[in-house]
């Protein structure tokens, strides 16, 4: 690699336009990513965090070739990804969560030797790689069967396997852990880790703050197509320096109450997650206030749950980002 | 690279329950129809090559759709954008998928001739036997060429379906696959003429019942080749197109 960093991007935009309709024909634009700058060093473990529909996938696929930027620019190992395609393709493996991607009614084995041939594999090296790789992602002994047979973690493990046939510089991971059991999801990221050990570059989209904040050395936080806040784990956590955070555990609360948790003094944010038949109310305070009473007033006659109220977390910390942005 | 990927290709088309079902149920009705259509015309002595012609019509259903089909299924199951982003030129990806359409076509070719055989006594009696084995192998690869050209038309189009189902019956016809060139109008000659298609079943008609085979097998193999260069270029047109246009994914 001739370039001091993995991955360039400087004012990267992307604009989506659809047209529907054949006798008035409506013209619709889309800004999905807004003006990105940032780098990546090499061998490094970078996250880019962000809501759905924040611009991540979009991002990835302005760096490894999928997408042409509407404008700015972007280099991967030092190399032009509008213009030098075929050189950025030779230094990168792609992986994305969930079930599609791969060849159903082929073997895992025939998936990864079709792909082996596409990235160029030298045949000779093909039988070693491929067993090596199968052994890395746990999947020797059922790679003869077909892939409609694995269950979604042995897929993501293949999609694993295949991103790291050619052994690539760097690899993007959009969300691979996505619908993948706790189990399967902590092995992935003992792989993830090794492989940034070994000097591999990873750029990784997550949803899930306990995975970036333990793999990656760097995270940008991206909402509404721009990078809103970019540093260390250490350094975002300190965005929600200066806040309280209280959780409550709920049933059936209506929109009204979270309204009204809003207006009360002192409160900078709230949340609501569904948990099945259970809401988590996540309610930022001032540090120096406490709204646990206040909050447990508005809620009288609701039936609750555990109540906490405890320090922020790098999740919070992206709460803050992204509601700040909102 | 090309041969295994046509074989792996082959092989995930010839596995799909669809694809097996309309495998054993056309080339029965392709055998029906092409039989009751040169009886009612007085032309018994014709079946076989009534038949032959049936079965490439089976061989270009198969490119036509595979190759839309394929280039859609790629896109359904995510395959499209994970093949694109190998380091090789578009054209090596995609060869393998069309001629993978015209190699699981060629069951079509046979399966009507075997059930012609079977169910109406059709005799499999070739003027030139071997030069039909090669003949057909040509068509083969003449129609998966011809097919590399239709998709670089399908990569760029979300419902590249829509497309195979107008060209399916045209090309039928203007081949002269089952109703001789002569009795259409004249305007559709020169159609014909730079239609691959129409070479291939005309050098298997002349294998069938006699006839001057290499000259239609050479007409054939050198328009394929046009095909190829013509479908190389304009598929790193698309692919590029696709990147700005964003339709290589379903998003």
């Amino acid at each position: 690699m001739g370039s001091t960093y993995a991955i360039e991007a400087n004012d990267l935009r992307r604009t989506y336009r659809a047209r529907t309709g054949w006798l008035k024909p409506k013209r619709t634009e889309v800004e999905a990513v807004r003006g990105v700058s940032f780098t990546v060093g090499r061998g490094e473990l970078f996250g880019l965090l962000g809501p759905n529909g924040a611009g991540k996938t979009t991002t990835i696929k302005l760096l490894n070739t999928l997408l042409i930027p509407t404008s700015g620019t972007a280099r991967v190992c030092g190399h032009d990804v509008e213009r030098e395609t075929r050189a950025v393709r030779r230094r990168i493996g792609y992986v994305f969560g969930g079930d599609r991607g791969l060849y159903d009614r082929l073997s895992g084995l025939d998936n990864l030797r079709y792909f082996a041939e596409l990235y160029g594999v030298p045949p000779r090296e093909q039988k070693r790689r491929i067993a090596e790789l199968l052994d890395l992602v746990g999947l020797a002994g059922r790679e003869r069967e077909r892939v409609e047979g694995y269950s979604r973690g042995m897929r993501q493990r293949l999609h694993i396997a295949r991103g790291l046939l050619h052994a690539p510089d760097v690899l993007f991971l959009d969300e691979p852990s996505i619908g993948v059991d706790p189990v399967a999801a902590r092995e992935l990221r003992r792989t993830v880790a090794d492989l940034a050990a070994a000097g591999t570059t990873v750029l990784l989209t997550t949803h899930y703050m306990a995975e970036a904040d333990e793999l990656c050395d760097r995270i940008a936080v991206i909402a509404d197509g721009t990078i809103q806040a970019l540093g260390t784990p250490s350094e975002l956590r300190r965005r929600a320096d200066g806040r309280r955070v209280v959780e409550v555990e709920a049933y059936g609360v209506p929109e009204s109450a979270v309204s009204a948790l809003r207006d009360l003094p002192g409160v900078r944010e709230t949340a609501v997650e569904a948990r099945g038949a259970l809401q988590l109310l996540t309610v930022h305070s001032d540090a120096h206030v406490d709204v646990q009473g206040d909050v447990l007033r508005e809620l009288a006659g609701i039936r609750l749950g555990r109540v906490d109220s405890r320090e922020p977390t790098l999740e919070d910390a992206y709460v803050a980002i992204v509601s700040a942005a909102a | 690279m090309l041969a295994v990927g046509t074989l792996l290709h082959a092989k995930q088309m010839s596995r799909s329950p669809f694809e097996v079902v309309l495998a054993l149920v056309v080339p029965v009705v392709q055998a029906t129809l092409a039989v009751y259509l040169f009886r009612s015309g007085g032309e018994q002595h014709r079946l076989l090559e009534a038949a032959v012609g049936a079965g490439v019509m089976g061989v270009w259903s198969s490119v036509l759709f595979g190759s839309g089909g394929a280039i859609q299924n790629q896109r359904w199951q995510g395959t499209l954008e994970m093949i694109m982003l190998a380091p090789r030129r578009p054209v090596l990806v995609i060869l393998p998928i069309t001629v993978a359409t015209g190699l699981t076509g060629i069951y079509a070719l046979l399966a009507t001739l075997v059930w012609g055989h079977f169910l109406y006594g059709i005799r499999l009696d070739f003027a030139h036997p071997v030069a039909f084995v090669v003949a057909a192998a040509v068509c083969v690869v003449a129609l998966g060429l011809f097919g590399l050209l239709l998709a670089a038309t399908f990569v760029l189009m979300r419902n590249a379906n829509a497309l195979a189902n107008t060209l399916e019956y045209p090309v039928w016809l203007v081949s002269g696959m089952l109703v001789p060139i002569t009795v259409l109008p004249s305007w559709t000659s020169p159609i014909a003429a730079v239609l691959p298609t129409t070479w291939g079943a005309r050098a298997l008609r002349e294998a069938t019942s006699g006839g001057p085979v290499w000259p239609s097998v050479a007409v054939c193999l050198a328009i394929s080749l046009l095909c190829l260069t013509v479908g190389a270029l304009a598929l790193t047109h698309v692919e590029r197109r696709a990147r700005a246009a964003a339709t290589l994914a379903l998003a």
